[in-house]
């Protein structure tokens, strides 16, 4: 029983279908929501190293690095955002975001 | 031979099911923790595909920065998370619905599916033989992807000074140290001299002036 491509390609899209799900389930609460978009991209993670790795060409890895880096930067803003919207209301129900427009 | 075949179902059953722990955990604490068990067995399936390199930064970035800052976060933060668990069983049944469409569509897409030969033709930069996957990496990284290597560093700075910008915050209150301010101080703005008559002490007029 050997593990080929299209076993970790499915473990990606279960991984990413759990990261939509999540942030379905979880509409009120904004850091499962990251965390969420945080699985998604692990999951893109996986199938481009996973390509990479079985096609023989190391270019799916740099693009890895660059999704990881992008990754990270949103994390960082995204928490951000979140620590300002939560001084700024006391609360971090992103229902209520509709009323910051204007 | 089996070995492999073992610790990838391992590896992925623990990454999938504690995935699933992270969108329906109660608490927000407990689903950080699955969270980095998710990124470790990532890691570790990273590591059994033969990208140790990025499995260890898998490691390092998220596990170590990324998944802390979430805790950092959820703990700074007074919040009532019952309150925001309401409407998990209304969203369940659209969620399920658009989910297991989207996982049928995916499986469908992975099932019937063959790589055309042609695409070992056109591979950009194939992996070298003899050469350990960080060595490789770097070889590409730093020559052929040097553009994108330093787009990426800009990207992280451009966060890291966005995320200070946002949350930095002078609070009224707290007084700070101006240098240009105490320089620029000169004696006549700091006293005044003022005579008092013998016997009468210092008028209500006066001493609005003095203490100004």
């Amino acid at each position: 029983m050997t593990i080929g491509l299209g076993h970790y390609l499915a473990v990606g899209a279960i991984l990413f279908t759990l990261g939509i799900l999540g942030i379905f389930l979880n509409r009120k609460n904004i850091i499962i929501i990251l965390m969420s978009i945080e699985l998604i991209l692990l999951s893109v993670n996986i199938n481009l190293v996973a390509f990479s790795t079985f096609l023989g060409d190391i270019v799916g890895q740099v693009f890895a690095l660059l999704v990881l880096t992008v990754a990270a930067a949103e994390a960082a803003i995204g928490l951000a955002v979140l620590v300002v919207y939560f001084r700024n209301r006391g609360s971090i129900a992103v229902e209520d975001v509709n009323l910051m427009k204007g | 031979m089996m070995l492999p075949a073992l610790f990838f179902y391992l590896f992925a059953a623990v990454c999938v099911a504690s995935a699933v722990m992270v969108i329906v955990s109660r608490n927000p604490v407990h689903s950080v923790l699955y969270l980095i068990l998710a990124f470790v067995n990532a890691s570790g399936l990273f590591i059994l595909m033969g990208a140790e390199f990025l499995g260890m930064i898998l490691i390092v970035v998220y596990v170590g920065a990324v998944a802390v800052l979430f805790l950092f976060v959820i703990m700074m933060l007074d919040v009532d998370f019952v309150e925001l668990r309401e409407g998990f069983i209304q969203y369940l049944p659209i969620g399920i619905v658009i989910g297991g469409i989207f996982m049928f569509e995916l499986l469908l897409v992975v099932g019937a599916w063959v790589i055309n030969p042609q695409v070992a033709k056109t591979i950009t930069a194939a992996i070298p033989a003899n050469v350990s996957n960080t060595e490789a990496l770097g070889l590409v990284l730093y020559t052929k992807y040097i553009h994108y290597f330093q787009i990426a560093g800009v990207v992280l700075l451009v966060a890291m000074i966005g995320a200070i910008v946002l949350t930095l915050r002078h609070k009224p209150s707290v007084k700070r140290q101006d240098i240009n301010v105490q320089n620029a101080r000169t004696p006549d703005m700091a006293m005044a001299l003022r005579k008092v008559a013998s016997g009468q002490g210092l008028q209500d007029a006066d001493a609005a002036e003095w203490v100004k």
